[in-house]
């Protein structure tokens, strides 16, 4: 069998080129899965402590972020939508209205 | 015990750089040693046969998002169903009460999008 | 047995806010445009039914759905809190939507349903639980704040909450996997007696941290907070600064006083974070030309000061957040409420310097500004000032001289930005005609009952303070 710190090692390294991607990327969809990428690192942590610990509440709450991360890829892409048509544009840094 | 379940997937390594190369070679020579004589219909895509008409890759509309992303929220709402069929027996009338509230919840947008037109293509 | 009748009345403000919600965002498409305060008022019947059924579900306390959500004198004070904020609001943005023509029953319905996300972080016992609170809060905020559809600005702040809000969602619920994965349990009352490995442990609740610290807009993570602020529907920014973030620290509290390892852990993250969110928050306000923007800044220092009280982490402090919720929740809803009225169509009445004259043109206008003004500043007479005293109090209890001396700093800084707005507005000529448009009445009693209760609660705090001291004991 796999060991756990495997799939551990493999999603904190998932998670941190999320974080790292969402801090360095300019386009705003790119941010956006970039978001997509850290949550599906969360679900992998979930399902790993989930089979190591032999209790399946941590698949459950597998489901729970799935749905959620739809809702929030529904919202979210319906906002980049309306930028897109306001702006014309989807780099992050012409998006700029809210400046000091 | 990690390192020999790592040896376990050395023959699959192996097979991967094999076939990787095997491919490598064999479009290597046909490079070197076929003949080319390119024509117009030779370099257009394949489509089944059928002439290609236009770029694959042109703005599409705005619809097909919309359809998409109702259809997402949809689907992913019925993975609830599958933890709740597991322990249904377990559940009895509670759970199914529980079931028909939610998908009762989710009759309840589908109305609203229904009523909103967000199913209506033509619009 | 499964979920007897009790657990249904622990759970019955979020039951009745869902239920409302629905029927609201069902009534919507049905009923005609021209009727349309039907839908406002179906919705504000339905807040003020959460309000009601939270007191009814005050007398069932206990846990439900197998030790899921917890209703207990701290939960209940907060789902009175943020119920009131939402009856507040949808009182307040019912002439704005009509003004901007934005009149549609999902503003209401959307409100509804962040508001009972808000009930379900404030009695949630369980991290996972606490986190589908969350997101139906904030997913319902990110479309509140893109509600002007048209406006670039808008866009641009929905677009900035919705990237940094998911951002921090994702941090918290790592932070949650790892708790889980060092305990094998997401409950918060167990997870001390569990034994599980510790640096596991501290890093998961670090993490949660960081994904709350981003939550309540406490430095550094506080960036986003000025443009989501400005960019937003004005109503929409009054439900921002007070709702979520009294719920997003009531799930701070929670986790604090419950787990013994994250009262450990945290006590030095609140102690800087405090003394850097007042100073950033104040620093920044001093700058500032949009009312707005200035509001969100002062917003930021008034997390510091509420983290002040934290770090006391005693049930003094507990109190003395729990009672400065209350009295910042009434000062931003009837500042962010003024604002919004005096905006005029399309906001376009923000700048500070466009206040100028408005204490001889609209002097009730004027003066209801100014007691919210004050009472931010925390002078004597008002809630604000009350609030502070009982921070400050429970800061010199826990002996943190320190940070209670940088609080009174900050108090002095804040007094420049707060006050150069009422010397504008009672000293200035003013440069261009506004139109003076007379206060509708919701708008009004908005107004008039944010001021009374900051008033009173600067008058005669004592009923509301016992309520938050009887609510600050937190079961272990």
């Amino acid at each position: 069998m796999v060991p756990i710190s495997y799939y551990l090692v493999l999603s904190a390294i998932l998670f941190g080129l999320g974080v790292v991607a969402f801090i360095f990327k300019r386009n705003i969809i790119t941010i956006f899965m970039s978001i997509e990428l850290m949550l599906n690192a969360v679900n992998l942590t979930f399902v790993a402590f989930s089979r190591a610990l032999g209790k399946l509440d941590g698949q459950v709450f597998v489901f729970f972020v799935i749905v959620v991360a739809a809702a929030e890829a529904a919202v979210g892409l319906a906002i980049i939508l309306l930028i897109a048509r306001n702006q014309q544009s989807l780099n992050i840094e012409r998006v700029n209205l809210l400046k000091l | 015990m990690s390192g020999d379940y790592l040896q376990n997937y050395a023959p699959l390594l192996i097979h991967l750089l094999v076939a990787m190369g095997l491919a490598g070679i064999i479009l290597l020579l046909s490079t070197i040693v076929g003949y080319h004589r390119p024509t117009r219909a030779k370099l257009q895509p394949y489509e089944c046969g059928v002439r290609p008409t236009g770029d694959a890759r042109e703005p599409f509309s705005v619809k097909f998002y919309l359809v998409a992303m109702v259809f997402i929220l949809f689907d992913v709402e019925a993975i609830f169903l599958y933890p709740w069929a597991y322990i249904y027996r377990d559940l009895h009338w509670f759970g199914f009460v529980e079931m028909l509230l939610y998908i009762l919840i989710l009759l309840a947008g589908y109305i609203y999008l229904w009523k909103k037109g967000a199913l209506d293509w033509n619009r | 047995m499964f979920a007897p009748i009790e657990d249904l009345y622990r759970l019955a403000p979020e039951l009745v806010l869902c239920t409302f919600g629905i029927l609201v965002m069902l009534a919507e498409p049905f009923v005609p445009r021209k009727r349309s305060g039907l839908v406002a008022f179906l919705a504000l019947l339905g807040a003020g039914a959460a309000l009601a059924a939270t007191r009814l579900s005050w007398a069932h306390p206990g846990t439900a759905f197998y030790g899921l959500v917890r209703v207990d004198d701290f939960s209940i004070f907060l789902h009175f809190v943020v119920g009131a904020v939402a009856v507040l609001v949808i009182l307040g943005s019912r002439d704005y939507l009509e003004r901007e023509g934005l009149h549609r029953g999902e503003f209401y319905a959307l409100v509804l349903f962040a508001t009972a996300g808000m009930g379900v972080m404030v009695s949630a016992q369980e991290l996972v639980t606490a986190f589908i609170g969350l997101e139906i809060s904030s997913i319902s905020s990110y479309i509140l704040a893109s509600f002007r559809r048209n406006v670039p600005k808008s866009n641009e702040s929905a677009m900035k909450y919705f990237l940094l809000g998911s951002f921090a969602t994702s941090f918290f619920l790592y932070g949650v996997a790892l708790v889980y994965g060092a305990t094998g349990t997401t409950l918060l009352s167990r997870m001390d007696s569990a034994s599980g490995n510790p640096t596991l442990l501290r890093l998961g609740l670090g993490m949660i941290f960081i994904g709350l610290a981003f939550k309540v807009a406490s430095a550094p993570f506080q960036l986003w907070t000025p443009d989501v602020y400005e960019g937003a529907p004005t109503p929409v920014t009054a439900l921002l600064s007070s709702g979520p973030k009294a719920a997003a620290f009531a799930l701070l509290l929670r986790i604090f006083d419950t787990v013994f390892a994250a009262s450990q852990l945290w006590v030095w993250a609140i102690w800087v974070s405090a003394a850097l969110t007042m100073f950033a928050g104040n620093l920044a306000a001093l700058v500032q030309s949009n009312v707005k923007r200035m509001l969100a800044y002062s917003s930021i220092a008034h997390a510091g000061y509420i983290l002040v009280a934290f770090a006391a982490r005693n049930e003094i402090g507990t109190a003395a957040v729990l009672f400065y919720l209350v009295a910042y929740a009434l000062m931003k809803l009837g500042a962010f409420t003024m604002v919004t009225h005096l905006g005029g169509e399309g906001e376009r009445r923000l700048e500070i310097n466009d206040y100028a004259g408005l204490g001889s043109q609209q002097p009730a206008a004027a003066a209801f500004l100014t007691l919210y003004l004050f009472s931010l500043l925390g002078l004597p007479v008002t809630a604000g000032f009350l609030g502070k005293f009982y921070i400050f109090n429970a800061a010199l209890k826990s002996h943190l001289v320190w940070l209670a001396v940088l609080l009174a700093i900050n108090t002095v800084i804040s007094a420049y930005y707060y006050l150069r707005v009422i010397v504008v507005m009672y000293m200035r000529e003013p440069q261009k005609e506004w139109a003076a448009t007379p206060i509708p009445r919701a708008v009004g009693l908005v107004l008039v009952l944010t001021a009374a209760g900051t008033l009173y609660l600067g008058l005669f705090p004592n009923y509301l303070m016992e309520f938050a001291t009887q609510s600050a004991v937190l079961p272990r």
